[in-house]
């Protein structure tokens, strides 16, 4: 394989960043590359404007009164909060930034099969993202991300309208990516690319994709239905007009359970290939991991109602989700264990990106563990929208995809930017997430559990210790975040010019410079190997000492 | 048209170099060709899945409130669904042939057919223009002016019927067809298009990709149509 590798010095000097410099050769790419970054910044700029109003949660949350906000605002500030950082962040951001940039070149392609749709999709999003913010800034809304009937649809006053229709309209965008990235899977792979030489990152981006196109049409039709009966006074959700609210929420959680699975499983992918890398050695079981991706897809669709347990369900029903929600915690679990397998008398370079793969598999194995906790009927009951519940999906959806999104960045921040990141500073950014996170949220799950509910602006003092604790943490989470930010912005500038592939990488994506050219590859690649054949890859020198001095 | 026949066709232009309608990050027509119709077939699983959910909220509240629904359908007009899903059937059949004509390079009689399903796509719709000046007539549009009387059945017994649960009926019956003609229009400017890009010649038997991938579209919501129309017409009318 290292013959295929091509030599540094015969890097073309064009690449696909300083192919035009003007702004509509960035507004009306189709170039797969570019849209990732137009994606990057967009997401970013929701990232920081989400964790603006989960600083003013905890700001509100540092002392037992509500002396910050009134309740009404905070209840829309938990709102902005939850449908920012969730349709315009954690879905989008694995898939949209890493998955665009790395699909065609993971598969020997010159873009992804519809390049124009791409770009539309980026477009919804810049729309909803629009819609959403002037809803935000007249007045923003407060019925909690979930848009609950009959509450969203005949008690609150604010604009859910267009909070729906930001959503909405952010669905289409990602149900476009994910066909998008199924089509480009099936049909443009290199020769040779076969479907058990794919890297997992693909088969988890695959799966996620299925979920998108599968579940996000159904969030869309429930979300117009909410709409319809807000404008036209209609029963559709209202039981006084022989609607039923409980058909929301079926409806609601059959997409929005799976969603969890767009944002945890290409983290998942992410953090595959760091540990093979860094790992130096071929995923253990590469096939159960592979497979178990579409197994979560599956299983993801069968487990929605254990949101409903105390909705009203019958026990029946309740025992049937509760076991399928046991039953989606193997697949998670081969992966982890997976993993785990491969680290074995591996030899392991401590990486910044294999910080975080190591932060993922900690933080997701406590996310997951405590599902299995809220699986359990019983104790379900018992903390059922209590700070509990908060802590386990945050360990999930922030400690899981962030650190994998994060770790993926600095991986690939060499490919996408053509420079390396400050080692050091971007060490110190892994622990602080690291730590930070922990400190936010694991008082949260001993406050749920000793009964603080979730959505209130006061709680009784006895609260205050865990949640002044919570609050400290999360100002360390902050700049743990803010971190990376600045030091990739500096990186563009001072960072030193990095090789095709400093990692000494497996994939066809380090085959090619960095940046690489606009259509990815001098010539199409023929694969005749295994993916993550580490054992013929020479390792750099540079993995045994820091990377970047 | 067959598979062995469009790889010969993709082999010859292979050997030309030079199809206009190729983009530069695919292989070869062939790849373009089946990229577009795998999407195709994918945006219309996301169609039924959008659909479904309408589909599912009528189905639980027929079981919860069977004789509210079956009254309201009572109240829907067979002829007009039935002229409507006849006209709907031809221009699925118009669809297929303006795919067999754009295969054999036809190019007037592909424009003929496109604007065939065009005007059978609008008759549909004015039909349907009809069907809903009718509900307003009666005050079955869900709202403020809404009203109902109660049901009777064949033997002229009346059942009492809850208007707020034949509202329902009537927010899904406009929900469920209103998404459905919306469908519609979106349809007819489509096959407008095709139209009069056909009438330019852009389309050869080598490229026709997308009068079939529209064709596809058009045939789902006519199956759509087809399922409507005994959910909301024809079951539960006499019971």
């Amino acid at each position: 394989m290292a013959s295929a590798v091509i030599p540094a010095t015969q890097a073309p000097k064009l690449n696909y960043l300083n192919n035009g410099h003007s702004l509509k050769s960035w507004l009306l790419t189709t170039d797969h590359k570019r849209i990732s970054l137009l994606y990057l910044v967009s997401v970013t700029i929701f990232f920081f404007l989400g964790g603006f109003f989960a600083m003013l949660i905890r700001l509100e949350l540092l002392t037992p009164q509500g002396d910050l906000m009134q309740a009404d605002t905070y209840n829309k500030v938990f709102t902005m909060h939850g449908m920012i950082m969730v349709f315009f962040f954690l879905i989008p951001v694995v898939p949209a930034v890493l998955g665009n940039f790395l699909v065609p070149l993971m598969i020997g392609a010159k873009d992804l099969a519809f390049p124009r749709i791409n770009l539309l999709s980026w477009y919804l999003y810049i729309i909803a993202g629009t819609l959403f913010l002037h809803c935000m800034l007249t007045g923003g809304v407060d019925t909690g991300w979930t848009f609950y009937t009959p509450y969203s649809t005949v008690g609150s006053n604010t604009n859910v309208i267009e909070a729906g229709l930001a959503v909405f309209i952010a669905g289409f965008s990602s149900i476009f990516t994910g066909l998008n990235f199924i089509v480009t899977i099936h049909r443009m792979r290199a020769p040779g690319m076969t479907w058990d030489r794919l890297p997992l990152f693909l088969w988890s981006m695959y799966a996620t994709s299925l979920i998108m196109i599968l579940g996000t049409p159904v969030v869309a039709i429930t979300i117009v239905l909410v709409a319809v009966e807000r404008l036209f006074h209609l029963g559709i959700f209202d039981p006084h007009l022989g609607g039923d609210p409980l058909l929301f929420q079926h409806l609601f959680w059959f997409y929005s359970h799976p969603a969890v699975y767009i944002m945890i499983l290409p983290s998942m992918g992410v953090v595959s290939e760091l540990i093979a890398c860094f790992a130096r050695k071929r995923i253990f079981g590469y096939k159960f991991v592979a497979l178990s991706s579409v197994a979560i897809a599956v299983l993801g669709f069968l487990v929605w109602a254990h949101h409903m347990f105390v909705a009203g369900i019958s026990l029946y029903a309740a025992m049937i989700f509760s076991f399928l929600t046991f039953f989606i915690g193997v697949p998670s679990a081969v992966k982890v264990f997976n993993w785990t397998a491969t680290l074995y008398k591996a030899s392991i370079s401590y990486t910044t990106p294999m910080l975080y793969a190591f932060g993922f598999i900690g933080l997701f194995t406590i996310g997951g563990l405590t599902g299995l906790f809220l699986a359990t009927l019983g104790i379900d009951v018992h903390v059922t929208d209590t700070y509990f519940v908060v802590a386990h999906f945050h360990y999930v959806m922030v400690g899981g995809v962030l650190m994998g999104y994060l770790g993926g960045m600095h991986f690939w921040w060499p490919k996408i930017s053509g420079r390396m990141y400050p080692e050091a500073w971007a060490k110190l950014s892994a622990l602080l997430v690291f730590v930070g996170f922990n400190l936010t949220f694991f008082p949260q799950f001993i406050l749920g559990y000793v009964g603080m509910p979730r959505r209130y602006w006061q709680y009784p003092p006895e609260f205050q210790v865990l949640n002044v604790l919570s609050t400290a943490g999360a100002s360390v989470l902050a700049v743990g975040y803010l971190l990376p930010m600045i030091y990739f912005l500096w990186s563009l500038r001072y960072g030193p010019i990095a090789s095709a592939n400093p990692w000494g990488a497996a994939g066809l994506e380090w085959q090619t410079t960095s940046p690489p050219p606009t259509f990815n590859f001098e010539e199409t690649p023929v694969v005749t190997w295994e993916a993550y054949n580490y054992e013929d890859i020479p390792m750099p020198k540079e993995l045994e000492a820091p990377v970047a001095r | 048209m067959s598979a062995s026949h469009a790889t010969t066709q993709v082999a010859t232009l292979d050997h030309e170099g030079h199809n206009p309608a190729l983009l530069h990050h695919f292989v070869d027509a062939q790849q373009q060709k089946n990229a577009a119709s795998l999407g195709m077939w994918l945006f219309l699983v996301t169609e039924i899945m959008f659909f479904g959910g309408m589909f599912c909220a009528y189905l639980i509240y027929r079981l919860q409130h069977f004789n509210a629904f079956a009254a309201g359908s009572q109240q829907l007009s067979i002829t007009m669904g039935a002229i409507n899903t006849a006209v709907l059937i031809v221009s699925s059949v118009t669809v297929v042939l303006a795919v067999k004509a754009a295969e054999s390079g036809k190019r007037k009689l592909l424009t003929g057919y496109l604007v065939v399903t065009v005007l059978l796509g609008m008759t549909f719709l004015v039909i349907k223009g009809f069907e809903y000046k009718e509900k307003f007539e009666k005050h079955h549009v869900p709202g403020a002016t809404f009203s109902f009387t109660d049901k009777f059945d064949d033997n002229g017994q009346q059942i009492p019927v809850n208007p707020k649960e034949a509202e329902l009926f009537f927010s899904l019956y406009f929900a469920m067809t209103g998404m459905h003609a919306l469908h519609m229009i979106i349809g007819c400017g489509l096959f407008g298009t095709l139209a009069v890009l056909s009438w330019k010649g852009h389309y050869t038997p080598n490229y026709f990709t997308p009068i079939e991938n529209a064709g596809l579209y058009w045939h789902l919501v006519d199956i759509i149509w087809i399922y409507l129309f005994p959910l909301l017409y024809l079951i539960s009318r006499h019971s």
